[in-house]
């Protein structure tokens, strides 16, 4: 291994406020080498990663490149010293071409067309030599998740970059897609290119990397050589107390029906088929995990299911009651009060009013029942009141409701979006995305109070673009892919690989196809 | 404490008062520039705002229609739209006002003022009725139709004055004057009532309406279920629809509610002082309310403070260019224009320095 460093820094520090997002980090990042970053969501891997592509300025301490001294004033400060950066969330115009999107910001041109026929040139060479088969002029909208990543990397490897950040590549990738990924950054490297590869999936880090520096509250608590290490011994630094997953399971499903989709079929907001006759039956006592590649009608079958997204075919009935059939749809209000809690996917867009308290935040679908309101006045002390308990019951810190919930943490907005979802014992609790963007240590209680909500007989539908999740509390899995549901699968025979091709659309036959 | 957040008290007094003080001190160089005391200018406009009890009359006089359309504005905003729309729902709640004074007025004086509050309000709720529909139900820009809606009333507000209810015999665009009585009570009779004498003025009993309408504001988007959905629609169309709100439903109520509050403006200069529909009455007061919102923080606290404000700089201006002739009632404008560009346009000139300011000296704050 090289000697040189690629990336170094010292002492770098930047807080926000009282909280030190990061503390005197020293990180080093050997020349031509894989190296992984982890830590929890809030441990700071953002900041750092911020502070190293010029979107942040640290308070103290220096970043060196190569060796070098430097100041980043802004993103285009980084990229003129070879640091390239592909974000968590792709930074593409859609409607635009491959190629039109790499040579956005450096066109190096007014004539369009001139800059399009040299950078085409200089691309054709790049692909060449990382082994790339892009379709440059075909727009990024038309292209799956997996190649807009690599068009991304391109656009990075065009500007110059010889050190790559990565930000939590894999998240939005097939299993099949990551192997794909790992398979060009292993490329990248043989070239000389630096990685610095950034996530919280401890078995992509024993995967790819060769190095690796945990991040816990703002400080580096290690830094090791990949091969020196294992994942348990990785996940112990990153929460700094030993975790276990398992959760326990008791008694099998029992019960009747208590939702039922029955040929369901629907249609985007852009008028696109995204829900391809879908039929299921979830049973009390049972968790029905959805899985699959986001945007493969994950969302339009929630929206369905709670009452928001009418059908174009086929039915849905709760409690052998009618939800919605061509003709009508229930409102959500009915929906929860007939004992239906939904805990929205995405948390910030739908689930919760960011610039509102948490108290306020605490009543959201609940605003019109009578503890809340009285003829149409809120009951603030009552609110109040029952915020504090949500609070104490979930252990959400601060243990504040009167702040804004947009300055909880992720994790914290969760149990209290959780609390709120579970005051009212419902019969049925739909939930997308259970633990996105939450801690580790609030993962085990989300999950230990789904399981319990199984165990008292509750029906539970999960959403999750977390395999390991869906396996940890599931007892069906159903694959969703392209709006259809490929197949149902029992967890005690579902592994990450059947379920990764499912995901990919392929039908094993082997598999057997739950009750669909 | 979230990057780049203010305190509360710097977010909503200290920022305000900064970007008034940027506006008047702007101002100041001119009126230096045109060679006169700017000191002196400021001091004159003051005293003819706050001076004595007739100016006091005048500057609430016109803090009362800023009140009304402030309110308008902020009620609107609150459920995510921008209604910019005031000055013809003035116009057409001062036309609903007129019909119903006209029609009961010399019978029944008293109830007809009741009724003419009721008129304002239905006709300037009905006349945003109309592009609230075409926002909710067919995504026409609230902002464009508003504004063209302006046209429109004034056209049709003209077309009114000149035809069917034009003083018989007149030449101008007004209507004959409201029967006797039919009017409401100059707010210094009231006073002298219970025994405090001030000087007769413009000010009327709309001042305490417009009041009653702001706490009415308050406690409807605050204390009520109502306001609540309404605000949560307006801050997250998404969580509205998952929290069973109706988002078209709550966008055309909120928007006929702000065009009653923006029709109740007739109150003051119709119902309260002139006595008779005038062409073009609103004068403006629609569009001064938008930076009236704005100022306020959209609360109606602030609202009825930067009312007060703008109610100031139009007596005090007045005054100002009677005192002073080479200031002209342009250059009034001008200040006024001045206020609203800081305090709305560039309200947020000051907020990134004084963000930093306080990321500098850091305070203990919840994460």
């Amino acid at each position: 291994m090289s000697q040189k460093l690629a990336i170094e820094t010292r002492e770098l520090s930047k807080r926000f406020g009282e909280v030190k997002a990061n503390d005197t980090i020293d990180l080093q990042v050997h020349k031509g080498t894989i190296h992984g970053i982890v830590g929890e969501n809030g441990a700071g891997k953002s900041t750092l990663l911020k502070m190293l592509f010029g979107f942040y300025q640290p308070d103290n301490g220096d970043i060196l490149i190569n060796g070098k001294f430097v100041r980043f004033a802004n993103p285009a400060g980084a990229m003129a010293s070879g640091v390239g950066m592909v974000h968590q969330h792709f930074m593409l115009v859609e409607p635009f071409t491959v190629l039109e999107n790499i040579i956005l910001g450096a066109e190096g041109s007014r004539n369009l067309a001139e800059a399009k026929r040299k950078a085409r040139i200089v691309l054709l060479e790049l692909e060449e030599k990382f082994g790339f088969d892009l379709p440059l002029d075909t727009p990024v909208e038309n292209l799956p998740v997996g190649v807009r990543q690599r068009a991304e990397i391109l656009k990075a490897l065009y500007k110059g970059a010889e050190i790559l950040i990565l930000d939590e590549p894999t998240a939005v990738l097939t299993p099949q897609e990551c192997v794909q990924l790992f398979e060009l950054i292993k490329l990248l490297k043989a070239q000389g290119k630096t990685i610095l590869f950034v996530t919280h999936k401890l078995n992509e880090i024993m995967a790819v990397t060769d190095d690796v520096t945990v991040i816990r509250a703002g400080r580096i608590v290690t830094r090791t050589e990949t091969k020196t290490t294992s994942s348990s011994k990785l996940a112990e630094l990153m929460v700094g107390a030993k975790i276990s997953r398992q959760v326990e399971r008791c008694g099998e499903a029992r019960g009747k029906a208590r939702l039922k989709l029955v040929d369901v079929s629907a249609a985007n907001d852009q008028g696109h088929v995204s829900l391809k006759k879908i039929s299921f039956d979830l049973i009390d006592g049972e968790v029905l995990g959805i899985a699959g590649v986001a945007g493969n009608g994950q969302t339009e079958l929630l929206e369905v299911v709670t009452g928001t997204r009418p059908v174009t075919e086929g039915f849905v009935e709760f409690s052998d009651k009618v939800v919605s059939t061509t003709d009508t749809i229930t409102d959500p209000i009915s929906l929860r009060r007939a004992g239906m809690g939904h805990v929205a996917e995405d948390r910030l867009k739908t689930g919760i009013v960011e610039n509102m308290s948490a108290k306020e935040n605490i009543i959201l679908g609940y605003q019109r029942e009578n503890d809340f309101n009285q003829h149409g006045i809120l009951r603030r002390s009552h609110i109040a009141k029952k915020a504090d308990e949500y609070f104490e019951n979930q252990d959400v810190r601060p243990r504040n409701p009167s702040l804004m919930i947009g300055a909880f943490s992720g994790g914290n907005q969760q149990k209290i979006v959780i609390a709120r979802e579970l005051a009212r014992t419902p019969q049925l609790m739909v939930i997308g995305q259970p633990t996105r963007g939450v801690d580790i240590g609030a993962v085990t209680k989300i999950h230990d109070q789904i399981i319990a909500l199984r165990n008292e007989g509750k029906a539970v539908l999960v959403v999750s673009a977390d395999l390991d999740e869906l396996l940890a509390i599931s007892d069906r899995i159903a694959v969703m892919c392209e709006g259809e549901i490929i197949g149902i699968v029992p967890v005690e025979v579902a592994d990450e690989q059947t379920l990764g091709l499912m995901m990919a659309g392929a039908k094993p036959a082997m598999i057997s196809v739950g009750e669909a | 404490m979230v990057p780049g957040k203010l305190p509360y008290w710097a977010e909503n007094i200290l920022l305000p008062i900064l970007n008034l003080m940027a506006a008047l001190l702007v101002s100041a160089l001119v009126i230096w520039g045109l060679g006169e005391d700017p000191f002196l200018a400021m001091a004159l406009i003051f005293e003819g705002a706050f001076g004595f009890e007739e100016a006091i009359s005048y500057t609430l006089y016109y803090a009362t229609n800023f009140i009304f359309t402030g309110l308008a504005v902020s009620l609107a905003f609150h459920a995510g739209h921008f209604n910019i729309g005031g000055e013809g729902q003035a116009m057409i709640g001062g036309l609903g006002l007129t019909l119903a004074v006209f029609m009961i007025g010399d019978t029944f004086p008293v109830l007809a003022v009741v009724c003419a509050i009721a008129g304002a309000a239905l006709f300037g709720a009905a006349w945003a009725y109309i592009p609230a529909y075409l926002q909710a139900k067919r995504g026409s820009h609230i902002v464009i139709t508003t504004i063209m809606f302006n046209f429109i009333a004034s056209a049709f507000l003209a077309y009114m004055l000149v035809g069917p209810l034009q003083r018989p015999g007149g030449q101008m665009p007004e209507s004959r004057d409201f029967p006797e009585g039919a009017v409401l009570t100059p707010l210094n009779e009231l006073m002298a009532a219970v025994g405090w004498s001030f000087e007769e003025g413009p000010m009327n009993v709309s001042l305490l309406i417009a009041l009653f309408c702001a706490w009415g504001v308050w406690f409807l988007l605050w204390r009520t279920r109502f306001g609540y959905e309404l605000r949560v629609t307006g801050q997250n169309k998404n969580a509205a629809e998952f929290a069973g709100i109706s988002v078209p439903r709550m966008t055309i109520i909120a928007l006929m509610l702000s065009g009653a509050l923006a029709g109740m403006m007739g109150l003051n200069e119709l119902l309260g002082e002139q006595h008779r529909l005038l062409g073009n009455f609103t004068l403006g007061y629609g569009f001064v309310g938008i930076a009236v919102a704005f100022m306020g923080r959209n609360h109606p606290v602030g609202i009825i403070l930067a009312a007060v404000l703008f109610g100031a700089l139009y007596q005090g201006g007045a005054e100002l260019a009677f005192e002073m002739p080479t200031i002209t009632r342009d250059l009034i404008v001008m200040i006024q224009g001045l206020v609203i560009l800081f305090a709305g346009a560039m309200e947020h000139m000051f907020r990134k320095p004084l963000t930093a300011l306080f990321m500098r000296f850091p305070k203990r704050e919840a994460v």
